[in-house]
């Protein structure tokens, strides 16, 4: 293809113009910021970015109002993460002792956030709502195993979910009503 | 090659009259009748097992093709219709010459509805699908939908037809019936009430194939309640059969309980290795690890079923002490590690140099029939004494043998084991007690505990001992070789039967062990110059066509579910 170029006129072949005007631009930007305090960058890490509603930073476990582990061990999770972060240990036939009718929590619930690619997966295929997504996205460590976080870790940084079903808790009211709790444990 | 001797067990059942149905328009002939489940007698075949031949799902719970039928799940309803017969019991025709069809008014359970002649079977029609989800949210009115934390999720045929025919949401608002939880029926099994969809498979297989009537269903409608009899413990030893046999998450395996969810589940076919019936098996293993057995149909050997002794038989696979390093000791003084390559090397040395006579080998029954051909090879060469271990224990009338060995046919075939297995352990301990035999190859047993003691193994020149876990043996020989439990490697045993069946491999040895047959492949190679087959296949080929008994057996012919051959009496 060939380009048809125009040829330049006077005023444009003096340059000068056209080098003022872009002096111009800089020196608003540069007095918007020196004097006005409009900075476009952020003082990072001394500033924080506040993500906007919605942001998939790092997946955490969460316990509910009633300090449960939301957690059952069903390990769709595990199952559908992309980049197989998620390492479960289920429980063995002894189950979640003390926890009542949920019969089943993690023994271990490792995620290596080196792997996590922050996708939501885990917490869109949870039927317990155990995990969610939280704001944090600058995770550091000094090695990578320290980066491999374990179910203690993740339950202190998620924190506690307001649950509004309580479903399991609903399960038990109900059957108590009906006088079938409480439950024998399996031998 | 000759043409395969191989013959069912049974003959063919004669020819029996078949009859004409359509199933969802597709003509296809049926028997008249199928052999009953039980007895083997012949009863009317049903309007299932008709779709089961057209290829034509019909979704059921309480049906099992090997159960007797009860017909309470209403799962499987299905419209059909009979030809028409007018006032001169004559068909009534179409215009275009067919018979002309009068659709019955009411649908039909297909699982215990007998087939008529020119009998059509609609199972797609909008009436069958209403029912079909009219029953299903009758089934899950009262279910706990606590999947997540049910070890059936994932295998649950309530899910699976929930998919199909479910609702998004319950219409049932009122409280779900509470029924006991984690009850302890027996040692092996928890039963969830709540969860169960009194089927009553369990009930049948534990009565009528078990022969130990101990479930049953109490209490009356919603309060339907499966139990075991008063005081008395669910605990027959094939009552895991029945958490196969559940639809649904009722009746789950302590063992297996929250140990993995299925679907991780890499599945392996299989033959379990606990007695001389040879149940085929399918291995659950996920990296490496073995979490279950299940039975896998085999009509010819062990149907669907599979005791619990045998199921629960693979903990060792995983166990810790599992002998991992090829090792060279001189016992009492310790030892040191070594590669295959040298004690291929040094153990072939050491077998050459023996005088012909000198040399006895203890063989396994519990080793595959490729690995105790080469054996047998090995001993022609060498000119020695051979036997394996007999385990005869008290067995049952309907899986487990008295034969604990999974594969003494396969011992006495290749000539390692005497007609009587055994009998030549005694000639063994002599021969080294007067000093004759100064070599002794053990593979897979601990000699100590069968009459050649410690004091007779000090007086040999080379013990060689391949082992999967240490032991007395072990301990005292000269090159240790670790083994391979059949989860681990591919071969073929023969059941008692005479059965020769494949099984594969499920998980990577552990450390450096390696499959017998690969080291034993080389040990020949070397002592008697034979290249041999490297591959499993070109082994067992090369067996079939040495052993008379196998002749005309090939590694593909055998299939998944194996080929029987016949015994030499």
């Amino acid at each position: 293809m060939i380009v048809k170029r125009d040829k330049l006129t006077f005023w444009e072949r003096l340059y000068l113009p056209a080098l003022v005007g872009g002096f111009q631009v800089t020196w608003r930007h540069f007095s918007r910021t020196l004097f006005r305090g409009k900075a476009v960058t952020m003082e990072y890490p001394e500033q924080k970015w506040v993500v906007p509603p919605g942001y998939r930073g790092a997946p955490y476990l969460v316990k509910d109002q009633e300090d449960r582990t939301k957690c059952v061990s069903c390990q769709l999770c595990e199952f559908v993460c992309p980049p197989k972060a998620i390492r479960i240990t289920p429980p063995g036939p002894t189950g979640a002792p003390g926890s009542g009718n949920v019969e089943k929590g993690p023994k271990e619930f490792e995620i290596n956030m080196l792997r996590c690619i922050f996708c939501g997966f885990c917490q869109e295929v949870c039927p317990e709502e155990a995990i969610f997504l939280m704001k944090d996205y600058s995770l550091t460590g000094t090695n990578r195993q320290e980066m491999i976080y374990n179910k203690e870790k993740l339950l202190s940084l998620g924190g506690i979910h307001q649950d509004k079903i309580q479903k399991w808790k609903h399960k038990a009211d109900e059957a108590k009503a009906q006088d079938v709790f409480p439950v024998p444990p399996a031998k | 090659m000759s043409a395969p001797v191989a013959t069912e067990p049974k003959p063919a059942p004669p020819a029996v009259e078949t009859l004409k149905v359509k199933v969802d328009g597709l003509e296809i002939a049926v028997p008249k009748t199928m052999p009953d489940p039980l007895t083997g007698k012949p009863v009317p075949t049903t309007m299932i097992q008709a779709c089961t031949l057209a290829r034509t799902d019909v979704p059921h719970y309480c049906y099992h093709p090997k159960l007797p039928v009860a017909g309470n799940c209403r799962m499987c309803l299905v419209e059909f219709g009979t030809p028409a017969m007018g006032p001169d019991r004559k068909p009534v025709l179409n215009p275009d010459g067919t018979p002309k069809i009068a659709k019955s008014p009411r649908p039909a359970i297909a699982c215990a509805t007998p087939i008529s002649p020119g009998m059509e079977i609609y199972t797609t029609t909008p009436g069958v699908k209403a029912m079909r989800e009219g029953v299903l949210e009758f089934l899950l009115i009262n279910h706990p939908l606590d999947c997540p934390i049910c070890d059936q999720a994932g295998e649950c045929k309530l899910q699976e037809y929930s998919v199909d025919y479910g609702q998004a949401t319950s219409r049932f608002v009122e409280p779900k019936v509470h029924k006991p939880k984690q009850v302890d029926l027996g040692p092996r099994i928890v039963l969830d009430d709540e969860r169960c969809i009194l089927c009553t498979r369990c009930i049948r297989f534990t009565k009528d194939i078990a022969g130990d009537d101990a479930l049953g269903i109490v209490n009356r409608g919603s309060y339907n309640t499966l139990s075991a009899y008063p005081g008395k413990a669910f605990d027959n030893n094939y009552t895991l059969n029945t958490v196969d046999l559940c639809p649904v998450g009722a009746l789950t395996s302590k063992d297996f309980r929250f140990q993995m969810r299925v679907w991780f589940l890499k599945e392996t076919k299989s033959v379990c290795t606990s007695c001389a019936t040879g149940c085929n098996i399918v291995i659950g293993a996920r990296e490496e690890k073995v979490y279950r057995y299940e039975p896998r149909e085999n009509d010819a050997v062990n149907s669907s079923w599979m005791c619990d002794s045998g199921r629960l038989n693979y903990k060792w696979i995983g166990a810790e002490n599992r002998l991992t390093e090829i090792r060279r000791q001189n016992p009492g003084a310790g030892g040191e590690k070594i590669t295959w390559t040298t004690a291929a090397k040094e153990i072939a040395d050491r077998l050459l140099a023996a005088k012909p006579g000198t040399v006895a080998i203890v063989a396994s029954a519990r080793q595959t029939n490729e690995e105790l051909f080469l054996l047998s090879q090995l001993a022609k060469k060498l000119n020695a004494l051979t036997d394996s271990v007999p385990r005869i224990q008290i067995g049952d009338k309907l899986l487990l043998s008295a034969d604990r060995n999974p594969n003494s046919n396969g011992a006495k075939l290749t000539g390692i084991a005497p007609a009587q297995l055994g009998s030549n352990l005694r000639k063994i301990a002599e021969g080294i007690g007067k000093g004759t035999i100064k070599t002794l190859l053990v593979f897979g047993e601990d000699v100590t505990r069968h009459g050649i003691g410690a004091d007779l193994l000090a007086k040999l020149d080379t013990l060689v001992a391949s082992e999967i876990l240490p032991n007395q043996t072990t301990k005292l020989a000269h090159y240790v070789l670790p083994g391979c439990a059949h989860a681990e490697k591919r071969g073929t045993f023969t059941n008692g039967k005479g059965r020769v069946q494949k099984f594969m491999k499920a998980v990577e040895p552990r450390g450096d062990a390696r499959p017998e047959g690969e080291f034993l492949h080389e040990l020949v190679a070397a002592v008697n110059g034979n290249p041999g087959f490297t591959s499993i296949e070109g082994l067992f080929n090369w067996m079939a066509r040495e052993i008379p008994a196998f002749n005309g057996l090939t590694w593909g012919g055998l299939g998944d579910t194996g080929v029987t051959i016949v015994l030499p009496s």
